[in-house]
């Protein structure tokens, strides 16, 4: 229950999960933005084909847990890969990148498509009677406005991603749980060290709180009040 | 010089026939006001001409270019066609700068400069200079519909089709818009304006189009549309508009 000693004990160990936790969180969230907004594309594409491939990828991975994924991404895949190529192994951090972001990109692609969709259509007719191209009018007047609409819901899934990013110490990767359970394991001091623990990534989540609302009041000026 | 041709113009809705056959010759220069009962089709038959809905049978010729032909690069032949909306529809998140310089930079490639010099005199013109740097939401409906009206002439067209421009404003808006028409159709544009505005129909429009049921039903002179109808239905309809006003 010492937590001024749990805290000289354990903090170089929990710094180093920390640090493994937002890295792979972050390249998560940025990695799975390119996804998900691919996949937006293809779900509002005029082609079938693409739609339903989307579709199909948003429907598995949302419909099954991100624990199942994880497992089949670091010990299902690459025994299959073994078949071809042997030996073949993959990184925990590597394999936990992977399905943070197929995970985060299913989510986001349905964010980005909700964005896009409550950008009102008349925005769409002005500058389509003016003369801009499907293209250039999603790029210059759906696309800001529906980053903006957005953005809290493109937070909230960061938050998730953060803390979904703990699952992956299952498959061994030495984020911040993983790292906390070693330290456990040598002392039996479940209670401070969780504690500790909690407050991390309390920390962490606060802290992109903040910044998002500064990110959102600084992209609504034009929201402003006269 | 015959500015727009629609002939024999078909619309359809799924189960629903919008435009029943249409023919509209407009002459270069020409103001024209379409009235009509809500829902027989005179804003559908506007957004056929440029196209914001494609026909379902007939043809729609501007300035020789052949709007309703799936090949007409639509992009290129709107610039010729300024439209104004019902809703503004003003690009929420731009600077009312930007909203006039945006189409004439990115599909004219105008100079900045240019567009800016342009935007200023457009402005001016509507009164509303001051507000160059204002964002949509910081100005009145009436100032907002007259910033559309710049935002459609940056664009240099030589049509301008206003879908119900004043109806959703309040009342005490609607003069400063009409006063912009006004002025637009003295300077010789050639105008199509879907409007409940009786008396503006009458003082400005060189003819007066009433349909009803997807035709039209009467055509001329506001003097004779207003004066004379010569249709029971024409008749019925400015009956019913002239108690409600």
């Amino acid at each position: 229950m010492d937590f001024g000693a749990t805290i000289q004990g354990s903090w170089q160990l929990l710094l180093q999960g920390l640090w493994a936790t937002v890295l792979v969180s972050v390249l998560a969230i940025g990695a799975g933005i390119v996804v998900g907004f691919v996949l937006c594309l293809m779900i509002l594409s005029k082609f079938r084909v693409l739609r339903a491939l989307a579709g199909v990828y948003v429907w598995v991975i949302r419909g099954t847990p991100m624990l199942v994924q994880a497992f089949i991404v670091y010990f299902g895949v690459p025994q299959l890969v073994r078949l071809i190529v042997p030996g073949f192994t993959i990184s925990t951090f590597v394999a936990g990148g992977i399905t943070l972001t197929v995970n985060a990109s299913a989510y986001l692609s349905e964010i980005f498509r909700s964005g896009i969709n409550a950008v009102d259509p008349g925005q769409v007719e002005a500058a389509r009677s003016l003369g801009l191209s499907g293209s250039r009018t999603m790029a210059r007047i759906i696309l800001p406005q529906a980053v903006r609409i957005t953005i809290p819901s493109l937070v909230n899934q960061f938050i998730i991603t953060i803390k979904d990013s703990s699952l992956l110490s299952v498959i061994g990767m030495a984020e911040l749980v993983n790292k906390a359970r070693v330290y456990v394991g040598a002392t039996y001091n479940y209670f401070a060290t969780y504690i500790l623990v909690a407050v991390l990534y309390l920390a962490v989540i606060s802290v992109l709180m903040v910044v998002s609302r500064r990110v959102e009041r600084r992209l609504n000026r034009d929201k402003d009040s006269r | 010089m015959t500015k727009i041709l629609v002939e024999a113009v078909r619309k359809r809705f799924g189960d629903l026939e919008v435009l029943r056959g249409i023919d509209l010759s407009v002459d270069a220069g020409e103001v024209i006001c379409i009235i009509g009962p809500s829902g027989s089709g005179k804003s559908t038959l506007l957004r056929c001409v440029n196209q914001l809905e494609r026909v379902t049978a007939g043809r729609v010729v501007v300035d020789d270019i052949v709007m309703s032909d799936p090949k007409c690069d639509l992009n290129a032949a709107r610039q010729h066609l300024g439209m104004v909306f019902q809703g503004f529809n003003l690009f929420s998140h731009l600077t009312v700068r930007r909203n006039l310089t945006l189409a004439p930079m990115d599909v004219k490639k105008l100079p900045q400069a240019d567009a800016e010099a342009l935007a200023v005199e457009l402005l001016t013109r509507v009164g509303l200079v001051d507000k160059i740097d204002a964002y949509p939401r910081q100005l009145s409906g009436g100032q907002k519909q007259r910033v559309a009206i710049a935002r459609a002439l940056a664009m240099q067209p030589d049509v301008m089709l206003f879908d119900e421009p004043t109806s959703a404003l309040d009342p005490e808006m609607v003069g400063e818009v009409l006063t912009v028409m006004r002025q637009l159709a003295a300077d010789g544009m050639t105008m199509l304006v879907v409007t409940h505005e009786m008396g503006f129909a009458r003082e400005v429009a060189d003819r007066v189009i009433f349909m009803d049921d997807g035709v039209i039903v009467e055509q001329g002179r506001p003097s004779e549309i207003f004066g004379n109808p010569k249709e029971p239905r024409t008749q019925d309809f400015l009956r019913r508009v002239s108690q409600a006003g």
